[in-house]
């Protein structure tokens, strides 16, 4: 729409690294450090073509732009659509880059059938970044399902001892949502069909779509079904530990810094715009699950002895906030939360990457293997101590910012649910930092520690952009946070707008009870701000 | 004044310079670009207070803006700064006791392998509380907050190997975040009343809005000083400062006496509109302030190593500094914490000095005698003693007893009482301290006695600069004379408004003379009274001490082991938490909901499993099912 060149960018940007997936297959299987460096240099120019989408990204319309359109599959009206809006673009743009660092993170790492494992990173990226532009119902359920399948490989084939265990109840999990949602999509499609007399699978005409309530509620169930086993929410979230400790370093980075993102997307991109008093009606089980995520996740991490398995716990309870910040359904809490999804990706990716520099030099991820580190990586301990502080959210690092303006949102939307939530960040600093103390205070106890090296080179390469987005979007987040205003605006107006023309009566009796919890008025005095 | 942002930059440079290649620069130079970091930042204040005192008296009051740091909906903070009297004092002691502190640590971590990283954290220290005492806003000041936190974090932790250290850092963060907890969510709880976080508008908007004793402005104040007592070491989360002593002495000095914890009287001072506006928050934090006051000198009476005893002395002094605000002299507890600043830091970089000297040694019990030997340090640990003991002429004496003063002005009989018996306490275990420290027999390690050593130069002089101020800093407020109140008049335009809600009409009229006098006597003598008991208990008759010690063993023991606290919160907090933590991941998470996973898994398979036998795959049996298939089909259709 606003794209002024015709040249369809959103599509390269996807399919580039499929292209390198191609140029890959030419290389022979014995030239390791050619694959390597074609799979960095495509994720590389991957993330400098889309760099253009932030240059030329239009601040001042909600709607979607860089917009491409063909026709695909007419007989069910299905379209190749991809566009992107003020909510997918840092996603996207936090996809390329931690792609390639991603793929930097592994080369002495994964050393057995490189070709494979780069092109499964590769293929991975396209399904990414085309989960974030489809705008098509089928397309996008296409790129949703074709991520799977590498992840599937990466953690099954290049894991650790219990990888099978690991990959297939990953498989599963995740397929058993993806189905429901496959099913309301289908259910969606017809019912778009009786209230207008066409077929559609563009996902924005079925944000016009008035559905009744009680249909909403089920249709909404089953979308937020599959988004929260993705997110992964309390209590879908055994899936998470087990596959990121089985994962090699750029799958858990992968993992955890665009994969969960997909499920709060999809609550995003789907669930609030089309199902809107399906979502407020569920605003106080959905605060009590992030309320629960958070505490719980925080909790179990301080058992944990295997750093990883921390590590993965921990984001249960960051990606609390995330859900926390966005059903406070007020901009402070959407921004937040947005926000907070790029935070992640970068801080809790950034904690895995300290993982892997660990585990590639000791081959063990329990804590009490450590300690003492600081007298022999002395730069790597400050890494760790700053990556440690941006996780648990102090001021000057990106977790602040997104933590209190999901905070500030709370407290709006419900004082109870802030006032609770703000105790995470007590939680987060004893983990976090019992787990500094633990790795790199203290004398060394292991003699095979004594013999460390420092950061290489290559580490310096991939840790250094990831802290400088640290502290920039910490000390300075306007560029970040200016990017959603308009489309964060549009979407919370066309959901209480929704929510305002049509009568709230005909929800099944045994919501009357949590709707009486909610105090819709409450919330709507929240969302007005 | 629009410069003023370069006083919290210069170190913060210092800080990238020798954080990113001190390792590589020689020795001398780290020492040169943090103190001549600070120094420079000394300098720039002292311009900005001559720009300041141009200004007439009601006019004293920038806002220099530099940029938005978040917006999100109609929340906006700005990155900007409050130069007012009450942020110039505190930018003057922050820059001019650092400084002085910074030269004095060129020479007492001369030989430390980590040099280059000590500077850059103190550094990074100095430009952190700069930005708290400059923030115009809760959220910037926050900023400040949790950054000397930090680095009051890796300074404590400096020297990782010692398991200690790492765990006092630990402890202190942790606390620390208890007590942010509050402030936050006191943050939290104004933006939700006022719509900002900037100082102005909010006193303006609260003095409008709410009438004294508002429950909200309750909730503030009380939330905003949970941090404060966690900053500040008070009662109940004091237990992380007597422990942060594992670090360097000069931290010690610099961050967990003369700056850091008094970030929490900072506060309270700077939203004194609040406070005055809350009186049941102000009965509070000088109840609090009081009982810490009595509570950590009474653990100070027994301890017996040296940074212990006036790590206790802090929180007991800071104690006082919070009685004073409470009591709604905020002139007075800012008095306090300036002469504070002055006659610890003193007191800590003196106690470093013997500890330089005796090679590591910090028990009293095993120094002695080293009057003659420390000539310079002695002298000035006497005069900071002298100073913290509220002895006329003394800084402490001003600044204590008007805290006292005014305390007892505002009709809080019993809280008087209770800090005149404080202060008799200081005296006694200051005085213990010199006594046992530098007088009598020597009782050293032989070994150290061999290497004992005056310091040098570079914390010499920073001891007789710190004890030249340490005696005259009271001067600046000297009560019943005309035109002795240069401090208080300086700092009034602030108080202002606090002062009209409270009642108090400034140092216009006040009360006799005689009375004032009379007071000061009164303190005096009390204090003289606790110096010679220490003098009779530790110089006369060392055996005294001992004898006592018997006598009441239960009260010596709860007293050695500091009432139990540390025991206590590690039996009700620590480890029910590990507990919590290790039930909730081994039953909830792996048993319960991982168990309903791999259980809804296993069920399917023995599900297929059964209904697998069907699949035989021998053509009779399907041929059978078939035809049975058919006849129940037929005798249905039959039936119907």
């Amino acid at each position: 729409m606003m794209n002024a060149a015709n040249f369809p960018i959103l599509s390269v940007t996807t399919f580039l690294p499929l292209a390198g997936v191609a140029l890959i297959c030419l290389i022979p299987s014995r030239h390791r450090k050619a694959i390597q460096w074609t799979a960095f240099l495509t994720t590389v120019v991957t993330f400098l073509v889309s760099l253009q989408l932030y240059f030329r990204f239009d601040l001042t319309t909600w709607e979607m732009q860089f917009v491409e359109d063909a026709s695909w599959i007419p007989q069910f009206a299905i379209r190749y659509q991809m566009g992107i809006d003020g909510i997918s673009l840092l996603l996207v743009l936090l996809t390329t880059f931690l792609s390639a660092v991603s793929v930097l993170s592994t080369w002495s790492a994964v050393t057995e059938r490189v070709k494979a494992y780069m092109a499964s990173l590769l293929l991975l990226e396209t399904g990414m970044i085309g989960v974030f532009c489809a705008l098509d119902f089928i397309l996008f359920y296409v790129f949703w399902e074709v991520m799977l399948i590498p992840m599937y490989f990466i953690i099954g084939i290049w894991g650790g001892p219990r990888r099978i265990y690991a990959a297939v109840k990953f498989f599963i999990y995740t397929m058993s949502g993806s189905v429901l949602m496959l099913v309301a999509i289908l259910v969606l499609y017809f019912m778009y069909h009786e209230a207008t007399g066409t077929y559609s699978f563009y996902i924005l005409d079925y944000h016009k779509l008035g559905l009744p309530a009680n249909v909403q509620i089920w249709l909404f169930l089953a979308f937020a079904v599959a988004f929260a086993i993705k997110v992964p929410m309390f209590p879908f979230h055994t899936w998470l530990p087990d596959a990121h400790v089985e994962a090699p370093t750029a799958g858990s980075v992968i993992l955890a810094g665009v994969l969960l993102k997909m499920g709060t997307y999809g609550f995003l991109r789907f669930c609030l715009p089309i199902f809107p008093q399906a979502s407020v009606v569920f605003v106080p089980l959905i605060l009590a699950l992030s309320l629960i995520g958070i505490i719980y996740g925080a909790l179990v991490s301080l058992a944990q002895d295997d750093v990883k398995k921390l590590v993965a716990y921990s984001s249960v309870s960051h990606l609390g906030y995330c859900m926390l910040g966005m059903f406070a359904l007020n901009v402070d809490g959407i921004k937040g939360s947005l926000i907070q999804m790029i935070n992640h990706g970068l801080s809790t990716g950034a904690l895995f990457l300290i993982v892997g520099i660990l585990y590639e030099r000791r081959h063990t991820r329990l804590i009490s293997e450590y300690g003492g580190l600081m007298k022999v990586m002395p730069i790597f301990a400050f890494l760790f101590l700053l990556v440690a502080f941006s996780s648990m959210g102090v001021p000057g690092t990106n977790g602040f910012v997104g933590e209190l303006l999901i905070l500030i949102g709370a407290f709006q939307a419900s004082l109870k649910f802030g006032l609770a939530a703000t105790i995470g960040l007590i939680l987060g600093a004893v983990y976090l930092l019992w787990t500094v103390k633990r790795v790199t205070y203290g004398p060394i106890t292991k003699p095979e520690n004594e013999v460390l090296k420092d950061m290489t080179v290559r580490e310096y390469a991939y840790m250094l952009p990831v802290l400088v987005f640290i502290f920039w979007i910490g000390l300075y987040p306007k560029p970040f946070l200016r990017t959603m205003d308009a489309s964060v605006a549009h979407l919370l107006e066309s959901v209480h707008a929704k929510q305002a023309a049509q009568v709230l009566e005909q929800k099944p009796a045994w919501f009357q009870n949590l709707l009486a919890k909610a105090d819709i008025q409450q919330l709507t005095k929240g969302q007005g701000r | 004044m629009e410069t003023a942002w370069v006083i919290p930059a210069l170190p913060f440079a210092g800080f990238l310079i020798n954080g990113l290649w001190g390792r590589r620069l020689p020795k001398k130079f780290v020492g040169w670009i943090a103190c001549g970091a600070m120094g420079l930042a000394f300098l720039a204040a002292s311009r900005l207070l001559w720009i300041l005192l141009q200004e007439t008296p009601t006019g004293r009051f920038w806002e220099p803006v530099y940029y938005t740091w978040i917006r999100a909906g109609d929340f906006q903070v700005d990155v900007s700064f409050l130069i007012d009297p009450l942020s110039m004092v505190m930018i003057l002691v922050v820059t001019g006791v650092g400084f002085l502190i910074h030269v004095y640590s060129i020479g007492y971590m001369h030989e430390d392998p980590g040099y280059p990283r000590y500077f850059a954290y103190l550094n990074l220290f100095a430009s952190a509380m700069l930005l708290l005492v400059m923030a115009n806003n809760l959220l910037v000041m926050f900023v400040g907050w949790e950054g000397v936190g930090l680095c009051s974090y890796l300074l404590i932790g400096f020297w990782y190997e010692k398991q200690s250290a790492s765990d006092a850092g630990k402890k202190a963060f942790i606390v620390n975040r208890i007590g942010d907890f509050g402030f936050l969510l006191g943050i939290f709880l104004t933006f939700w009343t006022f719509g900002s976080l900037n100082f102005r508008e909010i006193f303006e908007a609260a003095l409008v809005r709410f009438p004294t004793g508002d429950a909200v402005v309750v909730g503030i104040t009380l939330l905003l000083f949970v941090g404060a007592m966690g900053k500040s070491a008070q009662i109940p989360l004091y237990v992380w400062l007597p422990d942060a002593m594992e670090g360097p002495t000069p931290v010690s000095a610099l961050i967990h006496a003369a700056t850091m914890v008094t970030a929490g009287v900072y506060m309270v001072a700077r939203c004194s509109v609040l406070y005055a506006l809350a009186p049941f928050s102000m009965g509070f934090v000088a109840m609090i302030g009081c009982t810490t006051a009595v509570f950590a000198a009474s653990i100070g009476l027994v301890q017996n190593d040296i940074k212990r005893v006036l790590a206790y002395s802090t929180v007991s002094q800071l104690g006082y500094m919070f009685l004073g605000c409470g009591v709604g002299a905020f002139v007075a507890g800012i008095f306090h914490l300036m002469t504070h600043a002055f006659f610890k830091a003193l007191l800590f970089l003196g106690a470093g000095s013997v500890i330089h000297a005796l090679s590591g040694e910090q028990d009293i019990q095993r120094m002695g005698g080293l009057r003659s030997k420390l000539p310079v340090t002695f002298a000035t640990f006497v005069m900071g003693s002298l100073a913290i003991a509220g002895i006329f002429p003394f800084a402490g004496f001003f600044s204590k007893d008007e805290i006292l003063f005014e305390t007892l002005m505002s009709g809080h009989w019993v809280l008087y009482g209770l800090a005149l018996g404080g202060a008799g306490l200081t005296a006694f275990y200051m005085f213990r301290l010199v006594f046992l420290t530098f007088f009598g027999e020597s009782r050293m390690d032989p070994h150290a006695a061999h290497h004992v050593h005056e310091a040098p130069r570079t914390m010499a002089v920073p001891l007789m600069i710190l004890a030249a101020l340490s005696l005259t800093g009271g001067w600046v407020q000297i009560p019943g004379i005309e035109g002795g109140r240069v401090f208080g008049a300086f700092l009034d335009p602030v108080f202002h408004e606090a002062s009209q809600l409270l009642g108090h009409h400034g140092g216009a009229t006040h009360p006799p003379l005689w009375l004032e006098g009379a007071l000061m006597g009164v303190s005096v003598a009390v204090a003289l009274a606790g110096i010679f008991l220490a003098y009779g208990w530790y110089m006369k008759d060392p055996q005294r001490p001992v004898r006592a010690a018997q006598k009441f063993a239960r009260a010596y023991r709860w007293l050695f082991h500091k009432y139990y606290v540390d025991e206590f919160y590690q039996a009700t907090v620590v480890n029910p938490l590990k507990q919590a933590a290790e039930s909730t991941h081994q039953w909830v998470d792996r048993r319960f909901i991982d168990g309903a996973v791999d259980g809804t898994g296993s069920a399917f398979r023995s599900l297929s499993a059964v209904v697998r036998r069907i699949q035989t795959g021998l053509v009779h049996h399907y041929a059978l099912s078939v035809l049975a298939g058919a006849c129940v089909l037929l005798l249905f259709v039959l039936a119907l």
